[in-house]
């Protein structure tokens, strides 16, 4: 059992919920997740770690409430608890050394980019964080990730920051001086469009990937990408890969597998709460 | 009353063997209750009097754990439950398993001096019925543990090599602490084999026994990340390892990757770990309408009869030799004929076929004949020249193998591996590491329920020798 320390509404649909995982809280390192399991009878939901507090013995994760499961988990209050808690998993965050990089981060992933540029920043890279959201209310992390380095902030409807996607803010920085990586994470589509813009100009560039997971230890290969024509499994030989060589169609389509179970299963939550409420 | 006198020889083997009585097909096809019902009482009673007590018992060295057959088939002939429950738990720690799993046919029945003219006593049907006994009459059984040794050990896995050292540890004084990277044990008993051959009751009710005697387990525990093995060698006395074989192999061919190809892995996974064989369940599966499952042996067996159970029309097994080579137990294809469950032997994939939407719509598959015989002295499939067809389906579960998962041993860097990434053993079950004993399937590759469990029990009495300083007897088998 893992209680639930506390939840922070970080925007309409994302939640910074801290737990208890003092295991986790003391080995993980940036760009590892974990599966977790919020009671008996309850799907495994892989969460990237976005901060742990060691003395505390505590993890945080940010959630966007996208379906049944994160639905849930964002509802969790202080006193709650989560049932299951399996990692850190997946490989560490592949780190350059010195330089200049170039973190973008698209509505939750702005959340999962954080330990990442922290990260960096405290090996004496000079980070600049690109961050985004459909408006204000949507902007996450900004904060945060301003103590890491410069951080421009653009809005689909230019209530704040600067106005349009990321990628446009991108193609100045990188117009702007030498960058040796760019570390995107976000929706398929915003990876996707990044990686369009870095691999003419040959810029390093890791994306995040987010394929469905059950067990997360290698052991299921439902997580399956595509990377340099080659089958990796996103749990283990991930979920981070050189975004130049992801086969992100691919990736994106497999996403919609369950797609009719999910709309089902959020239509049944819905039913349930009215019923409760 | 005076006692009955005991049947002649003759008398013996005018006795039929017994049949098991099963659910209907056509009801059980459509439900995960189990197949096989169990004996009632009497057939129990005439099946073990079938049983000749042979001086030299060949079917005792037919079982790779050496249950003392012939005895506990005897106390169950005169009715003393008791006493047979006794003597099976002796040797076997899940009889209740592997009287339902174990592949009999080639083991203890196989070489049943009653095999040789007509049909051998039904050693596994005999063993689950006092199993079952036993299960539901834990007074009747007696446990008497030695004092505590004051020595830890962690055993890492909770499948039947897992779970049958840390008994046997625990048993033998020592303080076990297991860890399990799922959230629930049991390993491929729980998640691989579904609830129609093996009810995970059964599974659940050992493991709380073993936990009533004080064995301890860690879930959501993954060594190789939440933990290395150096640093629970440095933790513990000892420490065995049991994690199984559990990397899928996929078929690489095209088209793998489409939506609705699944490994055996992850489609039971699915369904009998999170559950998706109820309608209600929070982890979806795919439910084709035709499902194609591709291999031969029990994990192919138990998808297809899954698929079937999950609403498939046609729900056929491709595999590339013929009926005969097939290493699924007899009677699980057997079970599979009776439901329903299409064949098409000498025939291998060579394409999945999809969609404009990247859905599967088909396997593409080509007609083998048998050549030479291969290095397992079977005949070599070589493929038809022009027979490619089409078998139209909306999902492909790829059955062909496991490999050695490299999440624990990759960061065990002197733990010493064969070619394949399995763990090297002594003759003790010890590793390369001193003091970090392995045993089950990532030591012998993907075997069975009697050897993994027959691993941890010499695993278990090798660490006890281990543990006391003393020079340890190899252990058999
Ligand atoms: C390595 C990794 C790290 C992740 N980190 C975060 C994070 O920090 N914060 C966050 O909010 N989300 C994260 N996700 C995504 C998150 O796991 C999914 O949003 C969640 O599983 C959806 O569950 P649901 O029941 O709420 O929604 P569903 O209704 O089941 O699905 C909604 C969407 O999520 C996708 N999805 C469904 N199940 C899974 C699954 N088991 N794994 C991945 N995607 C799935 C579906 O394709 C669909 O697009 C991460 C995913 C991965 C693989
Ligand atoms: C579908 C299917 C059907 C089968 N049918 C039969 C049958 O009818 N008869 C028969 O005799 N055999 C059968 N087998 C084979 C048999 O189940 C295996 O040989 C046996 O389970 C091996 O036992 P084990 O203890 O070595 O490992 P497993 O049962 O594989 O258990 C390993 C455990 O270790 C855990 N683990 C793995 N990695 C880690 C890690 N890094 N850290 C912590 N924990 C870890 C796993 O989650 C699992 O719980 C079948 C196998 C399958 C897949
Ligand atoms: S453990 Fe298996 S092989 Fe041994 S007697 Fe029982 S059923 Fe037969
Ligand atoms: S070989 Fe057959 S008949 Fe002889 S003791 Fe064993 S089970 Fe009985
Ligand atoms: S989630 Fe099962 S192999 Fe990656």
């Amino acid at each position: 059992m893992h209680p639930v320390v506390s939840n922070t509404k970080l925007s309409p649909n994302v939640v910074r919920l801290v737990v208890e995982a003092r295991r986790v809280a003391e080995i993980r390192r940036p760009g590892q997740f974990v599966i977790v399991r919020m009671a008996p009878g309850a799907e495994r939901i892989p969460l990237t770690i976005a901060d742990a507090d060691r003395e505390a013995g505590t993890i945080a994760l940010v959630i966007q409430a996208v379906g049944r499961s994160t639905t849930e988990l964002c509802a969790l209050r202080p006193g709650d608890s989560v049932r299951d808690i399996a990692g850190p998993l997946g490989r560490p965050t592949e780190l350059i050394a010195s330089g200049r990089a170039v973190c973008v981060g698209g509505g939750v992933g702005t959340a999962v980019v954080h330990p990442i540029a922290q990260a960096l920043h405290r090996a004496g890279v000079e980070v600049t964080s690109i961050i985004g959201g459909r408006s204000r209310e949507w902007v996450i992390y900004e904060r945060e990730l301003a103590e890491h380095g410069e951080v421009i902030v653009c809005t689909d409807d230019g209530s704040y920051g600067r106005p349009g996607f990321v990628t446009e803010a991108l193609r100045d920085v990188l117009a702007a001086g030498t960058i040796d990586a760019v570390y995107a994470v976000g929706p398929v589509p915003m990876m996707q469009a990044v990686v369009a813009m870095t691999r003419p100009l040959g810029v390093h560039t890791i994306v995040s990937l987010n394929p469905i997971m059950v067990d997360g230890t290698g052991m299921c290969g439902g997580c399956r990408v595509t990377v340099g024509g080659e089958p990796r499994y996103a749990c283990v030989d991930g979920p981070e890969f050189d975004g130049h060589l992801v086969d992100f169609d691919e990736l994106r389509d497999r996403l919609t597998t369950y797609r009719d179970f999910e709309r089902a299963a959020l239509e049944r939550l819905d039913h349930d709460c009215k019923l409760g409420s | 009353m005076s006692e009955p006198r005991p049947l002649t020889p003759k008398e013996r083997m005018a006795i039929e063997r017994q049949r098991m009585p099963e659910q209907d097909p056509s009801a059980r096809r459509a439900n995960f209750e189990e197949v096989n019902l169990g004996y009632p009482e009497r057939l129990a009673m005439l099946e073990a009097e079938r049983c000749l007590r042979c001086k030299t018992a060949k079917c005792v060295e037919g079982c790779p754990v050496a249950v003392d057959i012939p005895l506990f088939v005897r106390h169950l002939a005169e009715g003393n439950l008791p006493a047979a429950a006794s003597v099976l738990l002796r040797d076997n720690a899940l009889p209740a398993v592997t009287g339902r799993v174990c592949p009999q046919e080639t083991q203890c029945e196989a070489v049943c001096i009653r095999a040789n003219r007509g049909t051998p006593v039904a050693i596994g049907y005999l063993e689950r019925y006092v199993a079952d006994w036993a299960r539901t009459h834990e007074e009747g059984v007696t446990y008497e543990p030695a004092p505590p040794s004051g020595k830890r050990v962690a055993v890492i896995g909770s499948g039947p090599g897992g779970l049958t050292a840390a008994g046997e540890l625990s048993q033998l004084g020592h303080d076990v602490t297991i860890y399990e990277a799922f959230h629930a044990p049991g390993g491929v008993l729980v998640y691989g084999i579904p609830e129609f051959r093996l009810p995970k009751e059964i599974v659940h009710q050992e493991v709380e026994r073993l936990v009533r005697r004080g064995v301890r387990i860690e879930y959501n525990a993954v060594i190789g990340k939440s933990y290395t093995l150096v640093e629970l060698r440095r933790m513990y006395d000892a420490v065995f390892v049991a994690v199984g074989a559990g990397l899928p192999v996929f078929m690489s061919v095209p088209g793998e990757n489409l939506k609705g190809v699944y490994s055996a892995n992850e489609y039971l996974t699915r369904v009998n770990l999170m559950g998706a064989w109820a309608e209600s369940s929070r982890t979806p599966v795919l439910r084709a309408r035709r499902v194609a499952v591709v291999g031969g042996g029990n994990v192919a067996m138990d998808s297809v009869r899954t698929a079937k159970r999950l609403g498939a029309e046609d729900a056929v097994i491709v595999y590339r030799r013929s009926l005969k080579e097939m290493p699924a137990r007899v009677e699980e294809v057997h079970h599979a004929e009776e439901e329903g469950i299409r064949f098409e032997f000498l025939v291998a994939p060579v394409e999945v076929v999809g969609d404009e939407r990247g859905w599967v719509s088909g396997l593409r598959c080509v007609r083998m004949e048998l050549g030479e015989p291969d290095a397992s002295g079977r005949r070599r499939p070589v493929a038809i020249e022009g027979s490619e067809f089409l078998i139209p389906c909306e999902a492909v579960v790829v059955a062909i193998g496991t490999k050695a998962n490299p999440l624990l041993t990759s960061t065990s860097p002197d733990l010493r591996l064969n070619r394949w990434g399995y763990i090297e053993v002594d003759s003790n079950g010890m590793t390369s590491m001193p003091g970090v004993f392995a045993g089950g399937d990532i030591v012998r590759g993907a075997a069975t329920v009697i050897l993994a469990m027959g691993d941890g029990k010499a695993a278990a009495r090798a660490i006890d020798a281990y543990l006391a300083g003393k020079p340890s007897l190899p252990v058999v088998p």
